[in-house]
């Protein structure tokens, strides 16, 4: 009887448990669901006033020129407000590339050095002290870029803009780095020894072998922390509020200054009343933001479990 | 028995004990808004608070759309706003049940500056709006040199972005290509690096600082330019007070209802010479002493 009785209790705990942790699995999806579902339904409220068409341009009377001209503009304070993506969308994206080409140059070839090349001891301490870079805010990496890397840009390139794109996408770089060394140095490390082993007993030197063999296994988990970079870049928002200018223009001037979407969020939404079409505008452009991340995380999951079935051959 | 009332005594103690805090916290208020009334906002705080023991004011800022929000709201009691409120937020605050009542605390005059390497000497009202709208893109054409103009302002949250809309761009657009700076510090900076630059905001953030000169401004056409700030680099009240400086504004208070007990006794200080007193430490133009 006894042992029946302890067995009944440990099944009861273990039930709990077991609930227990499926309920705090559950409740992350739950509450991304929630974000998911609160954020469209802002957003899609726009349209109770603005037309799609208002996402693009509006033709607006211009009385310096005395015609109606079509401008792509984000003016949200205005007689006439306009709400063009268009600006956003070219500022994120001229930011958010070159940050990732950037912060990929430099993070897969510190990668490649951790996983393949360092010796134990550099590895283990050159790791933490990467660690730590992910561990310096935002705000102060924007700061930097505003009161010091700014004006040496502008010496070097003499760009009209003192703040612009660049030295927005160059604090970002560092702020993705961090994401890049540790993922693309998982997807080298996950390359089974065997492969390395086969390689130079084919009598490849180390070179031939991390580029020929360890790089070329790896290349979708390298893919996925690109993708997934780039993801984390056009989020970013204090470094790019703070180094790019903030200028909503339609460019594709690396040297230009730029607003990008969430810059502009978080600069506008403040002092915004609730349930005025600015108001869902801001949603909507983070709804596009949101569905831009969202795409950009799914496939690089799909990219990385692609990988390790691939791995597990 | 016994040991069961001690118990409830005890858990009565400690209940009292969580909930004094809240009980005598009466004089909590808390203020909420324009960033260029943050500084401001907090000394007039740490001194009222120092002269009135038990008092706590919390001031933070945000801009001043975020405070007359907030007052919307029903999240502080006071805010701080750099413009006057507009029709549309007071039609909000009826329709959440609040009266707001205006309070003009202080007067502000809104410097233009640029770098000191730019030999302009001053500008016109309307020299300022072709420059901020974007017809006038190069500084030749307001007698300086052969370079094109940099402008720098406030996002649109400001209380001073609003304030320079309607007073000096008579509510036109700012260029598409006006880079908005989170905060007139960060406006000063940008200006005090930058040659080709503009900016503006108010005129005690830019006093002292070796690279930003503070442009002297000209009503119109006939009028002479006259500087926020007289020779020896002080604010200059007088051109405030009488309007001869085109861009001066007030400064306010909000409250949700007419003012009464701690919030009442509040602002009477303010408005106090001790208070105004303190607004001139600050930097900003104290009110104007009618006699």
């Amino acid at each position: 009887m006894d042992h029946k009785l302890f067995k009944k209790d440990v099944h009861w705990g273990e039930w709990l448990i077991q609930k227990a942790l499926l309920l705090a699995g559950i409740s992350s999806i739950l509450i991304i669901a929630l974000i998911f579902i609160f954020l469209f339904r802002e957003a899609v409220r726009f349209f109770h006033t603005g037309t799609p068409m208002d996402l693009i341009g509006k033709w607006v009377y211009d009385d310096w020129e005395e015609r109606n001209v079509f401008t792509m503009m984000w003016q949200s304070i205005s007689e006439v407000p306009k709400y063009s993506l268009i600006p956003l969308i070219c500022g994120s994206f001229l930011v958010a590339f070159p940050a990732t080409l950037i912060s990929a140059v430099l993070g897969i070839g510190c990668a490649v050095y951790l996983s393949e090349i360092a010796p134990y001891k550099v590895r283990e301490t050159l790791k933490p002290a990467l660690e730590l870079l992910a561990g310096i805010p935002s705000v102060v990496i924007g700061f930097v870029m505003l009161a010091f890397i700014a004006t040496f840009v502008q010496d070097l390139f003499h760009t009209k803009f003192r703040l612009n794109a660049f030295v927005g996408s160059l604090g970002v770089s560092l702020a993705v780095l961090p994401i890049m060394i540790t993922i693309s140095e998982d997807a080298m490390r996950a390359v089974p020894k065997e492969l390395r082993d086969a390689s130079y007993a084919l009598g490849a030197s180390k070179w031939q072998t991390i580029f020929g063999t360890v790089l070329p296994a790896a290349v979708s988990g390298i893919s996925a922390a690109v993708i997934l970079g780039f993801g984390r870049a056009l989020g970013e928002t204090m470094i790019v509020l703070m180094a790019t200018g903030n200028a909503a223009l339609v460019t594709g001037n690396i040297f230009s200054s730029v607003r990008t979407m969430t810059a502009n969020i978080a600069a506008e939404l403040g002092s915004v009343a609730q349930g005025s079409e600015h108001y869902y505008a801001l949603f909507l452009v983070g709804a596009v933001l949101f569905t831009f991340t969202f795409v950009l995380n799914l496939f690089s999951e799909i990219v990385l479990s692609k990988m390790r079935q691939k791995l597990r051959m | 028995m016994k040991i069961m009332s001690w118990v409830t005594r005890g858990f009565l103690i400690a209940v009292l004990a969580v909930m004094a805090p809240s009980a005598f916290a009466g004089k909590n208020i808390t203020v909420k808004g324009s960033d260029t009334m943050v500084v401001l906002g907090q000394k007039w705080a740490e001194v009222y608070m120092q002269k009135n023991a038990g008092a706590t004011i919390q001031v933070t800022g945000g801009g001043s759309g975020v405070g007359i929000a907030a007052l919307i709201n029903g999240t502080t009691d006071l805010a701080n706003s750099s413009r006057p409120i507009k029709e549309s937020e007071i039609e909000k605050a009826q329709k959440a049940g609040y009266y707001p009542e205006e309070i003009k605390v202080a007067m502000d005059s809104l410097a233009v500056v640029t770098n000191t390497a730019n030999p302009i000497k001053e500008l016109s009202m309307k020299q300022l709006l072709g420059i901020y709208t974007g017809k006038i893109n190069n500084w030749n054409e307001v007698g300086g040199p052969d370079q094109a103009i940099l402008r720098y302002c406030r996002e649109s949250s400001s209380g001073t972005y609003v304030f320079f809309k309607e007073h000096v761009l008579k509510n036109k657009d700012y260029a598409a290509d006006c880079q908005t700076m989170p905060g007139t510090s960060a406006v000063a900076s940008a200006v005090s690096k930058d040659p080709a630059g503009i900016g503006y905001g108010g005129a005690a953030y830019y006093l002292k600082q070796p690279q930003i000169k503070i442009l002297p401004v000209k009503k119109d056409d006939k009028s002479e330019a006259v500087s926020p700030v007289k020779a020896d680099g002080t604010l200059d009240y007088e051109a405030a007070w009488t309007g001869r400086y085109p861009v001066a504004r007030y400064l306010y208070m909000y409250a949700g209802f007419r003012p009464k007990g701690d919030i009442r006794a509040y602002i009477d200080w303010i408005l106090s010479p001790e208070g105004q007193k303190i607004v001139e430490e600050v930097g900003y133009v104290p009110l104007e002493v009618k006699a």
